[in-house]
């Protein structure tokens, strides 16, 4: 079997057994990358593009040596927003790429649903690399990855996910792909980080972090995007840090051998101490390796299933 | 010279008749109404409305005609077609142009294009403040000198209380209506679509129906205090309906209308991130959609307005939070209202008066009615006609429509304004 859509645009549109085929892929897709020679021949022939609207050099770079891995070709665009030639529409753009017969096209964009848009428009293959507050898919497949690695299931694990949950992609799919595999998820933050309805989709809110921590077998922080104070939705980095950021003491509600994530990259002192992020529940550094076995998993499925 | 319709059955907001009648029409002029008309000697045009329905002419009161400025959007003679093909005789136009319509000479040019098109009767409206900045009052009284009907910064809402107060205060001196697209920008500032589960699960950036409500009060409680006439545009929001209708209970003089988005769609229609689907004030709940259909129907909202506001393709071709709000919908205005009869809402005759008489009476002119003596301003309509929406067939400019595909009822037979025939099928 493969995946059953054309691209991968995010974790709402996946099924269960879907999720358990891509982290099954990725399991033994892992290895290669601890190999002398870390390639296999599985993608020879193929074009990946990376199109990147918005600045990112950890997706990016993760992208870039998942396809180098399996020996596609690559093609890194960066493109600023803001110098995108006005008349020039993303369909126009990726309209171009396809012409030069791209297989698979990887995008990272500020807007919700650019993916999305673009999938529908193109023969390509699209994978999301993170849309606006929307979607990132191949962050919270390589987050599953990384607790079933550890943790050896996901059922029944209690996850607290912390912080600006409004903007966060990486909430919106870890939500998705969490609840989805039986995961019992909790969201934390202030109310002005909650989006609207969001107990709807299967989570459970919490206004106090302490709360939220205890008996948590997964403690997944947020970057805080610091612009947002001049947006009112928190008075000032002391005070969030104060009420929501972690630090050992508070990691003591948790159980004791609960794991510590963050997406990256970390604000150190401000959603999480510098002691926690470096320290020995922290898996922060196995999911940057671990993201890159996963999306090789992700463009391999793809790939294969239009062979 | 002459034109008479046999045999349609007449429906007017205003008279009931209710019963199949025919029109002579003389010198742009309904000169008789009665059974058995004949012809004359002078009658070039013979019309077998037998099985039709004879209305009076639609009016608009909020359309963007985008001349002069975005004639690639819309142009004065491309609105005009849109305009018959729909069923109107009469439009309004906001001032929302490049330049904004805060002068006379902007009204003046509107006005003799308007004429040069030939086509329906057009209505500019001016802005309340100098290119609708909210800063400082526009020169109202030029502007009424020079034939606006009612003044509005529509899509630049006046944030300043005061300046809002002094405008409609100003305005109560012409007797000019004030008409009020009731938004906060800043509680709906950066928002694209309605906050709610679907712009969590989508993750767009939501306007909260408070933004709405909030100002809808405010323009309630100014109106009440400075005695001017106020009209809400485009209520969207349950909130809003209970607002208003608490205020005309107490008698303020303040009429609102509703678009055909507001209680056809809701904000479902965004997921998939259709930017057909993306308009301001946003699509709102199904509990929102119910309570403005029933604002329509216990007479809270007055009126149908289309707030057609068409766009370019590439510009709705751009990421759904880059695209610009609106919904071309002068073409399917009529259908969609037909369509709340079907739903038992209202009956034909109160459906017709919403986009007829009621629209007149709130704008002040002698049209939206079909009687002797009046402007040959008539539609006649096929309500039994099922016809599939293709944007690729309107005669606007503007294919922007979430309503592509959808199988409607009714449609426009034929649209006579000032006694002329403008459109035909």
């Amino acid at each position: 079997m493969g995946l059953k859509g054309k691209d991968l645009l995010g974790i709402r549109e996946l099924e269960t057994d879907e999720i358990g085929l891509i982290l099954d892929t990725a399991e033994s897709l892992k290895e290669v990358s601890s190999r002398d020679i870390k390639k296999v021949p599985a993608l020879r022939g193929k074009t990946v593009v990376n199109l990147f609207f918005e600045p990112s050099t950890r997706t990016r770079t993760s992208f870039e040596l998942a396809a180098k891995r399996l020996s596609a070709d690559l093609l890194n665009i960066s493109i600023a927003t803001s110098s995108v030639v006005k008349g020039e529409t993303l369909f126009d753009t990726a309209k171009n790429l396809e012409a030069m017969m791209a297989d698979i096209i990887v995008i990272r964009h500020s807007s919700s649903g650019a993916p999305d848009r673009l999938a529908r428009r193109l023969k390509s293959s699209v994978i999301n690399a993170g849309d606006g507050s929307h979607e990132h898919p191949t962050q919270a497949l390589t987050d599953l990855y990384t607790i079933r690695e550890r943790k050896g299931g996901l059922s029944g694990l209690i996850v607290t996910i912390v912080g600006d949950i409004a903007h966060s992609r990486v909430a919106r799919s870890n939500i998705y792909a969490l609840v989805k595999m039986g995961a019992d998820v909790r969201v934390a933050g202030p109310p002005t980080m909650m989006p609207a309805g969001i107990d709807k989709l299967g989570v459970r809110v919490y206004h106090d972090l302490d709360e939220a921590l205890s008996g948590a077998d997964v403690v997944m922080m947020l970057r805080l995007q610091l612009e947002r104070q001049g947006k009112a939705l928190f008075p000032s980095i002391r005070e969030y840090s104060r009420l929501y950021g972690l630090n050992s003491e508070r990691l003591k509600f948790a159980k004791k051998d609960a794991l510590v994530m963050h997406p990256g990259p970390v604000n150190r002192g401000v959603e999480i101490t510098s002691d926690l992020a470096d320290g020995v529940s922290s898996v922060i550094m196995d999911q940057v390796t671990n993201g890159i076995a996963v999306r090789m998993a992700v463009i391999y499925l793809l790939s294969a299933g239009r062979a | 010279m002459g034109i008479l319709i046999k045999g349609g059955y007449l429906i007017d907001g205003k008279a009931k008749m209710g019963e199949a009648y025919d029109i002579l029409i003389e010198g742009g002029k309904i000169t008789s109404i009665g059974k058995d008309l004949s012809p004359g000697p002078d009658c070039e045009n013979l019309i077998d409305a037998t099985r039709k329905v004879v209305i009076p002419g639609l009016i608009d009161i909020h359309t963007h005609t985008r001349e002069p400025g975005y004639e690639y959007k819309e142009d004065i003679r491309s609105v005009s077609a849109a305009a018959a093909a729909g069923g109107f005789t009469t439009i309004c136009t906001m001032p929302n142009t490049r330049p904004v319509n805060d002068n006379r000479t902007v009204t003046e040019f509107i006005r003799s294009r308007a004429r040069e098109a030939g086509i329906v009767t057009i209505l500019p409206i001016g802005a309340i403040t100098k290119g609708s900045q909210g800063v400082e009052l526009a020169e109202i009284g030029e502007l009424y000198d020079a034939g606006c009907m009612a003044i509005s910064d529509d899509g630049r809402p006046v944030m300043n209380s005061e300046v809002m107060r002094r405008g409609m205060e100003y305005a109560r001196g012409f007797d000019m209506l004030v008409i009020s697209h009731c938004e906060d920008a800043n509680l709906s500032s950066g928002g694209v679509m309605n906050e709610g589960i679907i712009s969590t699960r989508l993750g767009l950036h939501g306007i909260p129906p408070a933004a709405e409500e909030v100002m809808v009060a405010r323009d309630i409680l100014l109106a009440e205090y400075t005695g001017c006439r106020l009209h809400l545009a485009h209520i969207s929001t349950a909130g809003s309906v209970r607002i208003i209708r608490e205020a005309k209970s107490r008698g303020i003089a303040v009429t609102a209308e509703t678009a055909p988005h507001y209680f056809a769609l809701t904000e479902e229609a965004v997921e998939g991130y259709d930017t057909n689907a993306k308009v301001n004030p946003p699509l709102r709940t199904s509990l929102d959609m119910a309570a403005v259909r029933e604002g329509l129907r216990d007479g809270t909202i007055d009126l149908i307005a289309t707030d057609h506001a068409p766009h370019a393709l590439e510009e709705k071709e751009l990421e759904f939070d880059q695209a610009p709000f609106g919904i071309s919908g002068l073409e399917t205005a009529l259908s969609l209202t037909l369509g709340l009869v079907e739903d038992g809402i209202f009956s034909l005759e109160e459906a017709i008066s919403r986009l007829t008489i009621n629209p007149a009476r709130v704008l002040g002119i002698d049209k939206g009615y079909l009687a002797v003596g009046v402007d040959a301003d008539i539609a006649i309509i096929d309500l039994d006609d099922r016809w599939v929406v293709d944007p690729a067939r309107f005669r606007s400019k503007g294919k922007n429509s979430p309503f592509a595909g959808w199988k409607v009822k009714g449609s426009v037979f034929m649209t006579l304004a000032g006694g002329r025939i403008v459109f035909s099928r």
